[in-house]
């Protein structure tokens, strides 16, 4: 099993993920520069957090043109995962990997801060050790996390069981109150139809030592392993 | 020739931004704006060659593909010698 980490100019929260990969999942990880353009001998690639390009013109929006894009649609298309955090997740949904946009916070502010999650469906390669509506902490740290979508759109993520984490308070309800961002309908995290490649702006990789306040994020990413090795 | 690319909003989609900046011109003392809505403005230098058509073409396929995000945003442009 192999680990890839996409680095664009500008990812910030790449060393983050390699060393969740290969500290607490315990697997080969190597940064691929996005200039790569052959993803072959990797089962999993994890598209990082930061401000790939400075973020000019919009998040994530001049990182889809990056060589390694290609490589990255073709390896998602022949089912292999692909898992964008954060600028991550920005970046899938402006390469149209997945839906919708993700436009500036409604209170403008840059956040940064542990929330909750509710898990909305176990039954995705990214959630298999967690239980469908288990409440999870992990940090956000981000401007622009205010997930938006048509309704159609909406529906079809709702119906399908693609809305995998909601913003929720500390009992699991999907409040106004715990929306951090603004997002529609509380969304933190979607998959696409199959279900290999998952978007979620917050930062499971900052979750996984107690020292750093929680160890939530390790079933993210043990989920995954499980999901790889069964192939 | 130049090709000015203009991007806004959809309607309906939020504009925190829009709405800061309305708040500091009510702040200022004018009290009969209805909304402002933030954009982003393009000037793309184009081949003098081009024939009109052409650069509306290039154009707006540079404003579908790179300079707007159609789930959020529409575009207008505007060909000027």
């Amino acid at each position: 099993m192999k680990f890839g980490v996409i680095v664009f100019p500008g990812s910030n929260c790449d060393h983050d993920a390699y060393h969740v990969i290969s500290k607490h999942v315990g697997q080969p990880v190597d940064f691929v520069w996005h200039k790569e353009t052959d993803l072959g001998g990797y089962d999993a690639v994890i598209v990082p957090g930061g401000f790939s390009y400075g973020d000019y013109l919009r998040c994530g929006a001049l990182a889809k043109f990056s060589p390694v894009m290609a490589a990255v649609k073709d390896f998602a298309a022949a089912g292999k995962f692909v898992f964008g955090i954060c600028n991550g997740f920005q970046i899938l949904c402006e390469a149209g990997l997945l839906p919708g946009a993700l436009i500036r916070n409604r209170n403008l502010h840059f956040i940064c801060k542990h929330v909750n999650l509710r898990v909305e469906n176990a039954h995705t390669p990214y959630t298999s050790e967690l239980e469908t509506g288990a409440v999870l902490s992990i940090p956000i740290a981000h401007a622009e996390g205010n997930y938006v979508c048509d309704d159609e759109t909406f529906d079809r993520l709702e119906e399908n069981g693609r809305i995998v984490f909601r913003y929720c308070d500390a009992g699991g309800a999907a409040t106004d109150e715990a929306n951090p961002n603004g997002a529609r309908s509380n969304i933190a995290g979607i998959c696409n139809e199959d279900g290999n490649v998952l978007g979620m702006m917050p930062h499971p990789e900052r979750a996984c030592e107690g020292l750093l306040g929680s160890n939530d994020g390790q079933a993210i990413f043990q989920s995954l392993t499980k999901a790889i090795r069964e192939g | 020739m130049k090709a000015k690319v203009y991007v806004t909003l959809k309607p309906g989609v939020l504009d925190p931004q829009g709405k800061a900046i309305h708040h500091s011109v009510e702040l200022l003392g004018f009290d009969r704006i209805a909304d402002i809505r933030q954009g982003k403005y393009f000037e793309v230098a184009l081949d003098a060659a081009l024939t009109e058509g052409e650069a509306r073409e290039t154009a707006e396929r540079i404003a579908r593909d790179v300079l707007a995000n159609p789930v959020i945003e529409d575009y207008r442009v505007e060909i000027v010698q």
